[in-house]
């Protein structure tokens, strides 16, 4: 079939939500999309390990440290799905985690924040959290299949981690007035990146367009981060704590809240590697995976001995 | 309940909690992501071990559970010397987690049939688990101890290095001598010709060499402990000393 018969094919399949697997041809730029998203996101899971790792030695209660344990054991599971649902579009585990230490290859800039306090596990559980299921709800419905396959798993666990985030910040306002302050210093600094997480507004995002047809991307990064704010108003009044936007309001015209500028300079100064802790979280990633080196040596090299081992059993065994 | 029993359970307790501990320090820092998630669980099991003597206390006592894991001060941690040391590389995380696990696993096998009940159901709850680890870490023996010459030597010098601990975990203190007596506490010498047969083996089949002379250092079950447990207490204990009384 010629190029263009399979273009015209693909397009079809996608308006029809059939969904695209990996033997499936696919065009080239579709699947470098899908290989920079999936893995982009792979990588947010396992960078996002570290501003919440750095709690678990510290967290209050042991009720709590076992549920950050367990949260961000789910996180590696994300990342490991996300690296084998990426690993389905041609590429290795190995060269995905490359281009993440050389710089290649982005991870959700919100990492690139640091946790001050306790409050901030709770922040990030219920803003960050929250933002990224607005998201990864939508991609339940993306058109290539594992990466939808892995996405309806992962909501499901995120949702939870909302829940448990919300519940760490609603506990500490209900207690006392020196929580509900850490509360609001931590929703103080998280609110502005935890809205940035949408990325540029739709007229500066010029990728979205073809996503869109391609069904990658279901809806635009404005009408989410829309979505999230109406969503997040609410709660926070349950919480009793103020979102740190004084143009913040409920527009009874356009039945959404109206919301202030993001200061986009910060965006672009974080993403482009200015971030806080853009330099400690790669640094942490880069010594793990040195560190690690002579760990996957030696179990490789283990396995290629047991390997041996069996072929001389099974020729002693059938000579 | 006698102060005895009171000191075993601690010190079965904080065995778990302060290896657990330790462990959470490997979060998001593993050599693979597979073991970054594998060292995260077996914390939460130690972790969740610990907890359920903890609130067991804290039901007899009329306490709560974080009093005992957040409040106590060093001296009064009954733990043994090996889990709080440093995760060095995770070649020493591995050993000291072998270590333990065949102790682990054996003692919490003769504490199925201790004459206190809640005990034995902790420990029928957690055998299941210890299982796991003690396989988990002897596997990683295996690989590691026969993988490369690089792993094998770093295994060697790992073992050499903490062997030094574990004959601890056998050595009964008296408050275990008592508890041993009155049929609440296995007999550690039984514990210690199973988990040293069953350890010794594995560290021939992974082609190490069991040290033959090291002085074995104990202290941890009197609450004298090394260096390094104050540095632990100090991030462990951080949020209920520095904001007392408050619920989170």
């Amino acid at each position: 079939m010629a190029i263009q018969n399979l273009e015209t094919h693909f397009q079809e399949k996608v308006d029809q939500e059939i969904k695209i697997e990996p033997k499936d041809w696919m065009p080239d730029a579709y699947r470098q999309t899908l290989i920079r998203q999936i893995s982009q996101h792979a990588h947010s899971e396992v960078v996002g390990m570290l501003p919440e790792g750095n709690w678990v030695t510290r967290a209050p209660s042991l009720k709590r440290k076992l549920a950050l344990l367990a949260k961000i054991q789910d996180e590696a599971g994300h990342g490991l799905y996300l690296y084998s649902a990426t690993e389905t579009l041609g590429i290795s585990r190995s060269e995905l985690i490359d281009q993440l230490h050389s710089g290649k290859a982005k991870y959700s800039s919100i990492f690139n924040y640091p946790t001050l306090s306790w409050s901030d596990i709770g922040a990030i559980g219920w803003l960050v959290d929250g933002a990224a299921i607005m998201n990864q709800v939508a991609l339940c419905r993306t058109s290539y299949g594992p990466y939808a396959r892995a996405m309806v798993r992962i909501c499901k666990e995120e949702s939870f981690h909302q829940r448990q985030g919300y519940d760490i910040l609603l506990t500490m306002c209900r207690n006392s007035e020196t929580q509900r302050q850490m509360v609001q210093d931590s929703v103080n600094r998280w609110w502005w990146p935890s809205l940035m997480m949408f990325g540029p507004n739709d007229s500066e995002s010029p990728h979205s367009a073809q996503s869109m047809k391609w069904k990658i991307k279901r809806v635009s990064n404005d009408d989410l981060r829309q979505r999230f704010v109406d969503m997040t108003v609410p709660q926070a009044e349950i919480l009793g704590i103020k979102l740190p936007d004084p143009e913040l309001k409920w527009n009874e015209e356009r039945k959404h809240y109206d919301f202030g500028n993001i200061d986009w300079d910060e965006f672009w100064r974080v993403v482009n590697g200015h971030g806080p802790c853009n330099k400690s979280r790669m640094e942490a990633r880069i010594k793990a995976h040195e560190e690690g080196e002579w760990v996957r040596d030696a179990a490789m090299a283990y396995a290629e001995k047991q390997a041996e081992r069996q072929d001389v059993q099974s020729k002693i065994q059938y000579s | 309940m006698d102060s005895n029993l009171k000191k075993f359970i601690l010190r079965l307790a904080d065995d778990s909690m302060i290896l657990g501990q330790r462990l959470g320090e490997w979060c998001g820092h593993g050599p693979v992501l597979e073991q970054d998630i594998a060292l995260t669980n077996i914390a939460l099991d130690l972790i969740g071990e610990a907890r359920n003597y903890y609130a067991y206390l804290a039901s007899v006592e009329g306490k709560k559970e974080d009093d005992y894991p957040m409040l106590r001060l060093e001296r009064e941690f009954y733990n043994c010397l090996l889990v709080e040391q440093p995760n060095g590389h995770f070649g020493d995380s591995i050993i000291r987690q072998f270590l333990f696990d065949s102790y682990h696993y054996y003692i919490l096998d003769g504490l199925k049939s201790s004459k206190d009940e809640t005990l034995a159901q902790i420990a029928e709850k957690s055998l299941k688990e210890a299982r796991y680890h003690l396989h988990f870490s002897g596997e990683w023996v295996l690989r590691l101890g026969d993988g490369t010459e690089k792993s094998h030597n770093l295994m060697q010098d790992s073992l050499n290095n903490l062997v030094e601990y574990y004959e601890e975990l056998f050595t009964p203190a008296p408050f275990e001598v008592w508890c041993m007596e009155q049929g609440y506490c296995p007999n550690l010498n039984d514990v210690k010709d199973k988990a040293i047969g069953y350890a010794r083996q594995k560290i021939e089949d992974a082609t190490l060499t069991w040290p033959t002379e090291y002085f074995s250092r104990t202290g941890g079950k009197a609450g004298i402990h090394s260096e390094s447990l104050g540095f632990m207490l100090t991030e462990l204990q951080y949020m209920q000393r520095a904001y007392p009384s408050m619920n989170w």
